[in-house]
């Protein structure tokens, strides 16, 4: 923090974060995103504070904590709070939800498992009412689609329109960026978009928005390589507003335009390069940035015809450039310029040497082994231009002394390393090798770097060679005599070099030379053998040769080839790579080769001796380049001149003049083409005749001044093709290429599985329908639609068959709904826009068919197809596109939450008597039939199963009337918008050697949205009682409240479970609570609630228990129970159906029943015992009861009494 | 992605540094010092981009700063985020804080950096642009600043007992009060041995 370590103190800042106090808090979490990281060890124990903050009724403490993760928040954190967050996504303050989206992201790199159980509704974010949300949700698709844009491409419909719809500048730019990312992938989109795309260009002031169009357009442009016939036009206004931005007084401008151009020269350079003018305006800017850029434009514009032209006004450039900086680097580019694309564009190679050669004459300038590397480079592969460059390097050797002014501080004398080795390995071509080999002997040559010095002794020994066999013929051998006695005498001066190189190559050629000498002086002639020494050539090896050769099979490079030597051995082996470019040729004879190898042998002996030598400074071993390494420099004595004098080497050829040359030359070959054309223009070929006539030549016409045969690289025999673009394993953003279609429409493909979940901590939502009886009921109930719909419905109903039939038909209903809003939507849209409507009548073409996937739904987006005529057409099909687009809403969220509680459902289920199931299933269909006619709870009809669902133990008989239906569910609370209903504790449960007798209930709500908006953010809460608590997640406070698990849109109910814990049960409880929530509709979105009460009676502690009547009669007989009575008037009732009133509403279950006479028995979940004998006669009922605890029993009595007061 | 902001003054001073990725001490610094570097030796009238921040990111990033009085500041971002929009934020962030501190100098952001981060997460969460709309962030940065001085209450009091004594208007105080004698005895109190 402020530059300082401040780990020592991250206990404190973690006190501080969990400070109640807002002013601490914020400092605490401030000083927390400043200096924790993910390897700070406390950080794990932030997870319960955090997750208190998150959901703190403070949306500022929310806030805080929010922007604080956002800078710490490490693989544990988002996994433990990744659910959290989703929740606070749909909070209700646009603050909250800003932040929440905005972190997503960092979530999702964090823990990419959260991205599809996430990305529904991220995706539903991007049509938040809120701008700054809407724009939290487009930066944050936008961050994960730039790196796998693939898996976005569905969204582009949904993007298209906020498009053509938003007027956030800032939304609008991450959108046309997140375009420009998509184009390259869907073709068709690009077609789409230039239109839209185009009148934005026109209509926007904004620049930012202006470029970051261009650039779009430039990126569509690119993705669409087959001509589409407008598209001159685009390119067109693109390059003119680009010329604007460059032509404009702003530096940014400029700088942003020429950056833009550079991307559209790489597929229209035509168009770019008629602003010539301009870019080379622009190199004259004194900003260096923009000086850059447009270098690098005219990189990519160079052609064989301005090729030359450009390159002279970069040299005039490099004249005038005052920073090295500026100056290498153009030095660099003009080097890349001509090099381009195997020397594509340059026509005339003396030219090219000459420009080489000038700019040897840089002073200070680093790249001297890129102008060196160049030399040989052409030297080697152009063999008609060798003769030249001997020439050439000739005279740059004999004026050497000018390049080596400052040898330490620059590093052009690189460049004498290759004429030197191009003068020697060339020599045949050199006019005058007596006088090279003078002035690579001067004394001056000692203090040259080490290995340019090993060069000059190396190659020296060649140019021997090349004198003695020019002299062969002659008969007085006195030239001959002189060269060896001037190696003789020159010599010494290298033996004694501190450099082991130079001194082993000067002793070795030496010795040579002296024996040359005996045999001259005895006449003999030696120059046949001293030529064979450097005989055969030398072919140019491709950089990446050595990397492609196969390992050839059965050879393990892994594999010891001996015992692994000791570890003091191994120390001084060293990487052969340095000769790898070095590799025998075939061409050459054996003499030499043997020679080579005994000097890469001596060579490696010396590295050896180098690096076990303290005085040595180590080459690194990955410099491939032998002439890149200078060890030893530092240790020749360097006697510095300062030359101050602009440098000119004397009788080096201007390149100037092969510019005047190459316009003559070409004048001429057109006039001669001219005439030949003349002479030939009967036959003349097709087309080309006018062209010559108006006067520029095209590209073909120039031919090189020589004929240049550019030598390949080689490469080795059966290389492997290997890739060499291969994607960072570490990249985060790589775990998150995750296919997001699936989710959007979870029909047919993969949906959400279990294991995808986020870790959900909190209650459960019980999925309500799930009986098969209810899906045909709900077939049926499709079919019975109303007629105007059928073309719809049918649709409908076949993607029903498609999903996964979690839907009821009150989410169809709302479906339909919203599909006839769209409709409405779409064809108000038509009338007032027109680039909407293009994309509406695609939409509208498309065959209905293909709603099913999602992709194909893309298809018919982009697709541009003739609009029906029919308008009825329309609306149905717009309908069934609509309906496959991507719906943002409860199925898809509601489902994976739902899931996994079926299991446990049954699970819990699973002990229970099989009356009780079938009470379930009732229940169940009464929901549903509840639903279906959108009726209260209360069920007055007759439901055929009734009587079945009442035998017990096989008592009831059966041809007593069927009972009228019963509900466990009471009325909670209503209101407007939503009603509760509490399925009174029906499942309670004991939890197994618990502490204390403490016991928990579940509580079923049933939460049914009445009005037509949509629902959301439920938080159920309850005032705890001593006796009674709520459930809640670890680490929220007593009074935070629940959230519902899942939100509602119109008219649809689901069902939340709660877990509370009581005390002791003897006693009913009351629980006030409230439900708050938002409602949401299209326009607006408010904060409600609604308050109710819970009433948990005793008889909600009784669990059905089932009991044999030897065992009841035992219990009876021990005493142990306290007895009480009860006396029931005027129950008109028969008494069966008196009995399954007491069974299913107080959880009892019937021993025995004679007659008129029952003993039923029930144990509550701690295990008390209650016992009943009910007997009836006529319309008086007598209850006598046991149990061990008499205030249950006495409440258990009354509310039984209730229950029959009540009928 | 913005990849971290930094705010230095002339001299290369740092005054506000924040890294959206963690880096250790001495990095930061060398950062700093190495933006400061490329950033100083540039003119006035060129243009805001930089690149080759090679410390941070690599070819994809950019740095983009403006030079306001003492002041430079540097947002160092990759290629999603538009370079001109970056700019205009940097004016948002500055007229931010210039509403927030009434003319803002050098000093305030010396004196309340926590302010200047306060202000700053309002408008960039984890390097990602949260809010441009500078009422937006004002209202939001003002109510927090609210809040914090309602929950100073009695924790605060000391500080304004303090101050209200300071800002006391005294001039009727008389110059010389003559108390007399009021020497306290301290009484000879027995050591603890």
């Amino acid at each position: 923090m402020l530059g300082y370590d401040v780990s020592w103190a991250a206990f404190n800042i973690v006190e501080v974060m969990s400070s109640s106090k807002f002013t601490y808090k914020r400092i605490g979490y401030l000083a927390a995103s400043q200096c924790f990281h993910e390897s700070t060890d406390v950080i794990m124990l932030t997870t319960n504070q955090i997750r208190k903050d998150l959901s703190s009724p403070n949306q500022y403490d929310t806030g805080v904590a929010l922007t604080g993760l956002s800078c710490f928040v490490t693989p544990d954190l988002a996994r433990d709070l990744a659910n959290d967050i989703m929740t606070l996504m749909s909070h209700t303050k646009p603050y909250i939800r800003k932040k929440a989206v905005l972190i997503m992201y960092k979530v999702f790199l964090k823990y990419p498992e959260s991205l599809r159980p996430a990305f529904p509704r991220l995706k539903e974010k991007l049509e938040d009412p809120d701008p700054g949300v809407q724009s939290a949700a487009v930066n944050v698709i936008c961050e994960l689609a730039r790196r796998n844009p693939k898996n976005y491409l569905s969204l582009a419909p949904l993007f298209f329109k906020l498009m053509t719809s938003s007027t956030n500048n800032w939304v609008l730019i991450k959108i046309i960026k997140l375009f420009g990312a998509l184009t390259p992938l869907e073709p068709r989109l690009g077609k789409k978009l230039i239109e839209p795309l185009t009148n934005l260009i026109h209509s926007t002031s904004a620049m930012s928005l202006l470029y970051e169009c261009v650039n779009t357009v430039i990126a569509v442009l690119i993705s669409l390589s087959s001509g589409m016939p407008n598209h001159s036009a685009s390119i067109q206004l693109c390059v003119q507003k680009l010329r604007i931005l460059i032509e404009d007084s702003d530096q940014n401008l400029k700088y942003l335009g020429l950056l833009a151009m550079s991307k559209i020269l790489k597929t229209h350079p035509k168009s770019v390069q008629s602003h010539k003018d301009l870019i080379l305006q622009c190199l004259d800017d004194k900003d260096e940035s923009i000086r850059l850029r447009a270098l690098d434009l005219l990189y990519g514009m160079v052609s064989k015809k301005n090729l030359m032209e450009i390159v002279k006004k970069l040299m005039l450039h490099v004249d005038k450039a005052e920073g090295t900086t500026y100056r290498d680097e153009l030095l660099t580019k003009i080097i890349d310029i001509c090099s381009q694309s195997n020397y594509q564009y340059i026509t005339n190679f003396e030219w090219y040497i000459s420009i080489l050669v000038e700019l040897t004459r840089l002073e200070g300038t680093r790249h001297g082994h890129l102008i060196a590397s160049q030399m040989l480079d052409v030297a080697i592969r152009v063999k008609a231009i060798r003769a030249f460059a001997v020439a050439q390097m000739a005279t740059l050797l004999d004026n050497a002394h000018l390049l080596t002014g400052n040898t330490q501080r620059n590093g052009i004398c690189e460049v004498l390393y290759a004429a030197a080795w191009i003068c020697g390995e060339f020599s045949e071509h050199l006019e005058n090798p007596m006088q090279t080999l003078e002035a690579m002997l001067r004394p001056k040559v000692a203090t040259l770097p080490g290995h340019i010095q090993a060069v000059y002794v190396q190659n020296s020994a060649k140019l021997f060679a090349t004198v003695l066999k020019s002299q062969e013929g002659d008969t007085d051998g006195t030239t001959a005599q002189e060269a060896s006695q001037l190696m003789i005498d020159r010599l010494p001066l290298f033996v004694q070099s501190a450099n082991l190189e130079v001194q082993e190559r000067a002793s070795c050629i030496l010795q040579l030379v002296k024996y040359i000498q005996k045999l001259q002086q005895k006449d003999v002639e030696v120059a046949e053998e001293v030529c064979a020494l450097f005989a055969g050539e030398l072919n140019p090896v491709a950089p990446k040769a050595q990397k492609k050769v196969p390992v050839p099979e059965g050879l393990d490079l892994d594999a010891w080839i001996n015992e692994p030597p000791s570890e003091s051995e191994s120390e001084d082996e060293q990487p052969k790579a340095i000769f790898a470019k070095e590799e025998p040729k075939h061409s050459r004879s054996r003499h030499t080769e043997v020679d080579e190898k005994e000097l890469a042998r001596r060579r490696e002996a010396r590295k050896q001796e180098q690096a076990n030598n303290p005085f040595y400074i180590k080459a690194s071993p990955s410099s491939q380049k032998v002439y890149q390494e200078t060890p030893g420099v530092e240790h020749i004595p360097v006697v510095q001149i300062d030359l101050s004098v602009p440098l000119k080497v004397p009788g080096l050829p201007m390149s100037d003049q092969y510019v005047k040359l190459e316009e003559e030359r070409r004048q001429k070959a057109r006039a001669e083409k001219k005439k030949k054309e003349k002479k030939k223009r009967k036959e003349k070929r097709s087309g080309r005749g006018k062209k010559h006539d108006s006067g520029p030549e095209s590209e073909e016409d120039i031919a090189p001044a020589h004929m240049v045969d550019i030598v390949t690289e080689e490469m080795p025999e059966n290389a492997l093709p290997s890739d060499d673009d291969e994607r960072d394993p570490a990249d985060p953003h790589k775990a998150l290429d995750i296919d997001l279609d699936n989710l959007v429409e979870s029909a047919g493909r993969r949906p959400l599985a279990d294991s995808e979940k986020l870790p959900v901590r909190s209650h459960r939502a019980v999925e309500v329908q799930k009986s098969p009886v209810e899906d045909g009921e709900r077939e049926n109930a499709a079919s019975q639609e109303p007629k105007k719909k059928s073309s719809k419905e049918k649709k409908e109903k076949k993607k029903d068959k498609d999903r996964d039939r979690k839907k009821s038909k009150e989410e169809k209903k709302k479906k339909k709904h919203k599909h006839e809003e769209k409709e409405e939507d779409l064809l108000g849209d038509q009338t007032d826009e027109p680039v909407v409507q293009s994309e509406e009548t695609s939409e509208v073409a498309a065959p209905p068919t293909s709603t099913s996937a999602e992709v194909s739904d893309l298809d018919f987006w982009l697709s541009n197809a003739p609009l029906p005529s029919n308008t009825q057409e329309v609306a149905t099909a717009v309908a069934s596109a609509a309906e496959a687009a991507p719906e943002p809403g409860a199925p898809s969220v509601m489902a994976p939450d739902s899931e996994p509680d079926e299991p446990k459902d049954t699970e819990m289920e699973e002990p229970k008597s099989s009356k009780h199931k079938k009470k379930k299933q009732k229940k169940e269909k009464e929901d549903k039939e509840k639903k279906k006619k959108k009726k209260h709870h209360h069920h007055h009809h007759h439901s055929d199963e009734g009587g079945e669902e009442s035998v017990q133990n096989g008592t009831v008989e059966e041809e007593e009337e069927p009972l009228p239906p019963m509900s466990n569910y009471c009325l909670l609370a209503e209101n407007t918008y939503i009603k509760m209903m509490m399925e009174d504790a029906d499942e309670v449960y004991d939890i197994q050697g618990n502490l204390q007798d403490g016991s928990q209930v579940v509580v079923s709500v049933i939460f049914e949205n009445k009005c037509d908006s949509f629902l959301k953010s439920m938080e159920f809460n309850v005032l705890d009682s001593l006796n009674s608590k709520l459930q809640r997640p670890e680490g929220s406070g007593p009074h935070d409240g629940l959230v519902v698990p899942f939100q509602l849109p119109p008219g649809v109910s689901n069902e939340a479970r709660f877990v509370f814990t009581v005390q002791s049960i003897v006693m009913p409880q009351k629980l006030k609570g409230t439900l708050t929530f938002i409602v949401k509709n299209e326009d607006s979105s408010t904060h409600e609630k609604l308050d109710f009460k819970l009433h948990f009676t005793c008889t909600s502690y009784l669990i059905t228990t089932p009991c044999y009547s030897d065992a009841f009669a035992k219990l009876l007989e021990s005493g142990d129970l306290k007895s009480s009575s009860l006396r029931l008037e005027g129950v008109n009732m028969p008494f069966h159906h008196l009995l399954a009133r007491i069974c299913f509403h107080h959880h009892f279950s019937v021993v025995e029943r004679i007659d008129s006479c029952a003993s039923m028995y029930s144990r509550s979940i701690q295990g008390h015992h209650v016992c009943l004998l009910v007997k009836t006669s006529g319309q008086t009922v007598s209850v006598d009861a046991k149990c061990d605890e008499p205030t249950l029993l006495g409440n258990v009595l009354d509310e039984i009494k209730q229950t029959f007061s009540q009928c | 992605m913005i990849k971290a902001i930094l705010i230095f003054n002339n001299h290369g001073k740092p005054r506000l540094s924040k890294f959206y990725e963690h880096y250790n001490e001495d990095t930061e610094q060398q950062i700093i010092r190495e933006t400061f570097h490329l950033v100083s030796k540039r003119d006035e009238n060129v243009c805001n981009f930089l690149e080759g921040g090679m410390l941070i990111g690599g070819s994809d990033y950019k740095l983009i700063y403006r030079h306001y009085a003492t002041l430079y500041f540097v947002f160092c971002v990759d290629s999603s985020e538009s370079e001109l929009g970056i700019l205009d934020l940097i004016q948002v962030f500055v007229e931010t804080l210039d509403k927030c501190f009434e003319n803002v100098c050098e000093l305030d952001l010396i004196f309340h950096v926590d302010k200047v981060h306060h202000i700053l997460a309002e408008m960039v969460m984890g390097g990602m642009v949260l809010e441009t709309n500078m009422n937006e962030i004002i209202t939001q940065v003002d109510t927090q600043n609210k809040m914090e001085k309602s929950e100073a209450g009695i924790a605060g009091a000391p500080a304004r007992a303090v101050s209200a004594v300071k800002n006391m208007n005294l001039p009727e105080m008389p110059r010389n009060i003559n108390i007399g004698d009021i020497s306290i005895k301290v009484p000879n109190l027995p050591s603890f041995k």
